[in-house]
């Protein structure tokens, strides 16, 4: 019975989800002021296409979609959060704590210039560091876990400077 | 008639494990003028970067009744144990064209020295095949033909599909009196492969032969390492939904899994003993543990706030090195066990991991990030001096791992596109790729060889 009801309530993300990203497949995170990151982000969330039954169920899940598709990035080696990682973070830890019953898995995941294990360690190190900044804003620490991908699961496998940008990332995905 | 040559020990572990394990029996030390191990020679120096390779010949073997198997056996046989000689980069096997001796006619227990120095061998193998089948009787004889005396004799009998297991014994017997270590060609490697579709753990032959999927649990697994009785494969898997750290039973399969919160990852064995350390998260951050052979924390090694991961024993085991990032960047830092200290010893570049003790004690092979981007493996002495670049300018290289032997070293690079494992002697020359599988493979961890 509660299977079922994930199962249609993980359909209700997956279906306007394909159609975001299909609407808005570029785009790279660019790590410049933090200001106009935010703006910019905003402004590139689509308006949610019309839900079956009703708008608000699907503002709710546009919210939720814009949460897990926002990644956190990160400098080559480093796990350090800068000014525009801090700004995302901080309307994360807004949405969470709107959304207390929400539980959270932080993924750390690195570019593919590192060695296997270390990237392993240094994805830790990212999810962690994006953990820490959301409980100091106030999220339960209880509602998150981290798990780290090291460098196995790349958004883009090209070997280039912007790929590797975008793969060095903490994601976030809800439960 | 019993092997007289080999030591006491060495001898009761031969006979039992040929005659319960591979039914081959090694019948008997052939006359030899040297005592095994008694003199001892320096062909080989596998410290010596402008090492010269030791010209050898090897004429096909002598078939003792000359029928058609038996001198197909005779052949394969010496291409064979040319191929294991020449894997090693520290052999130029002589052309066999050019031989004056016929080799139908020679008599392969008193050879003429005068025909083989001529063209130039300065090593000479000479063998004779009794085919009885599915029975085969060998006899391998290594001359030095310069001073003109037989250095070693070995008689094999066994089954015909066991050849390829006695051409490594002697092969093993050859380098041991040449370079003073045995073991290169019964090791194994242990390595990552995603043939399947997932990253898994594969073990194969020295020579990339026999590959042999060991975990088929269809998620992600990571850097494995066996111990050094060969038995347990160490590693780190997702297949719980997290990288936790698995030591499995390569025959048996019985696992045990390092249960705790974090992360389990870079297993490495402590020489000689049925523990091993691993970098486990637990405690808030990545630190170095020591572990039972069933993955129970018997203590913590490091404490530094940070990255502290991919620790390696020296052979004695009094240090361990590790990668930490305790000083700003991924460094090599050696600890000494007893007091506790722990000195950086790579000081060049700003990303250095995956050191490798060499089993002969006096270097750490490791992975470096160039300036210019790409990963090279390099080369160290254990006191930080001497630092050799092995690769270079061919894709990204990583993971570099000592043969039981100290000879050599494999290592993965994507020199030709995807990921792929090769090998070199131990000062970097001789670079070849080991095998050809789908898949990408990578992680190579060079290892005694298994036993039951």
């Amino acid at each position: 019975m509660k299977r079922r009801y994930w199962v249609i309530l993980a359909m209700l993300f997956i279906v306007p989800g394909l159609m975001l990203t299909a609407s808005c497949a570029k785009k790279a995170v660019k790590p410049e002021a933090a200001v106009s990151k935010t703006d910019d982000s905003a402004k590139k969330v689509p308006p949610a296409p019309p839900a079956p039954d009703d708008a608000g169920k699907s503002a709710t899940l546009s919210a939720r979609e814009k949460f897990m598709k926002q990644d956190v990035n990160f400098a080559f080696d480093s796990a350090v959060l800068d000014a525009t990682a801090q700004a995302i973070l901080k309307d994360k830890a807004d949405w969470l704590k709107k959304n207390a019953d929400t539980a959270t898995t932080v993924e750390g995941h690195c570019d593919e210039r590192g060695t296997v294990a270390y990237n392993v360690a240094l994805g830790e190190r990212r999810a962690e560091s994006a953990k820490a900044f959301l409980v100091n804003m106030g999220v339960p620490a209880a509602k998150m876990t981290t798990i780290s991908y090291g460098k196995e699961k790349p958004l883009d496998p090209a070997k280039t400077e912007s790929a590797y940008a975008k793969n060095r990332r903490a994601h976030f995905v809800l439960k | 008639m019993v092997d007289s040559g080999n030591a006491g020990c060495g001898k009761t572990l031969a006979v039992k494990h040929t005659l319960l394990v591979l039914g081959i029996i090694m019948v008997g030390l052939l006359s030899t003028g040297v005592a095994f191990g008694a003199d001892k020679y320096d062909y080989i120096d596998i410290n010596n970067p402008l090492l010269r390779k030791v010209p050898i010949a090897i004429p096909f073997f002598k078939p003792a009744s000359g029928n058609g198997a038996e001198s197909e056996t005779a052949q394969t046989g010496a291409i064979l144990l040319s191929d294991t000689l020449s894997f090693t980069g520290y052999f130029k096997i002589l052309d066999r064209g050019s031989f004056l001796v016929d080799d139908r006619q020679f008599d392969v227990a008193a050879p003429m020295f005068k025909g083989w120095t001529t063209v130039g061998a300065e090593l000479l193998v000479t063998g004779s095949v009794a085919l009885n089948n599915p029975q085969v009787e060998m006899e391998l004889r290594l001359f030095d033909t310069y001073n003109e005396r037989q250095l070693i004799g070995r008689k094999y009998t066994g089954n015909v599909k066991d050849i390829r297991v006695m051409i490594h014994r002697f092969c093993n017997e050859i380098m041991g009196l040449l370079t003073g270590s045995t073991g290169l060609f019964e090791s194994k490697i242990v390595y990552i492969s995603s043939g399947s579709g997932n990253k898994e753990v594969y073990i194969c032959d020295f020579d990339g032969y026999n590959p042999t999927q060991i975990t088929h649990n269809q998620s992600i697994n990571l850097s494995p390492a066996v111990s050094h009785d060969g038995k347990w494969v160490a590693y780190t898997s997702y297949s719980k939904g997290k990288p936790d750290l698995f030591i499995q039973n390569i025959s048996d399969k019985r696992t045990s899994v390092v249960d705790k919160k974090g992360m389990g990852i870079s297993p490495a064995w402590v020489p000689g003993r049925l523990e091993l350390s691993a970098s486990l998260s637990f405690s808030g951050d990545p630190e170095i543990y020591l572990l039972t052979g069933t993955g129970k924390v018997i203590n913590r090694l490091t404490d530094s706030p940070g990255i502290d991961v991919s620790p390696t024993w020296s052979p004695d085991g009094n240090k361990m090195a590790f990668v930490s990032r305790r000083g700003g960047t991924p460094q090599i830092y050696v600890q000494n066990m007893n007091s506790g200290q722990a000195d950086r010893i790579t000081f060049q570049g700003n990303n250095n991991t995956q050191p490798e003790w060499s089993p002969k004690g006096d270097k750490i092979v490791y992975t470096a990030l160039e300036k210019g981007g790409g990963f090279n493996i390099c080369l160290l002495g254990v006191d930080g001096k001497g630092l050799m670049q092995l690769t270079r300018g061919q894709g990204d290289n990583e993971s570099p791992s000592w043969s039981p032997d100290a000879s050599m070293i494999a290592f993965s690079s994507t020199r030709e596109g995807t990921s792929r494992i090769y090998v070199m002697t131990a000062y970097g020359a001789d670079q070849r790729r080991l095998m050809s599988t789908p898949g990408q493979q990578s992680e190579p961890k060079w290892s005694p060889g298994v036993t039951n």
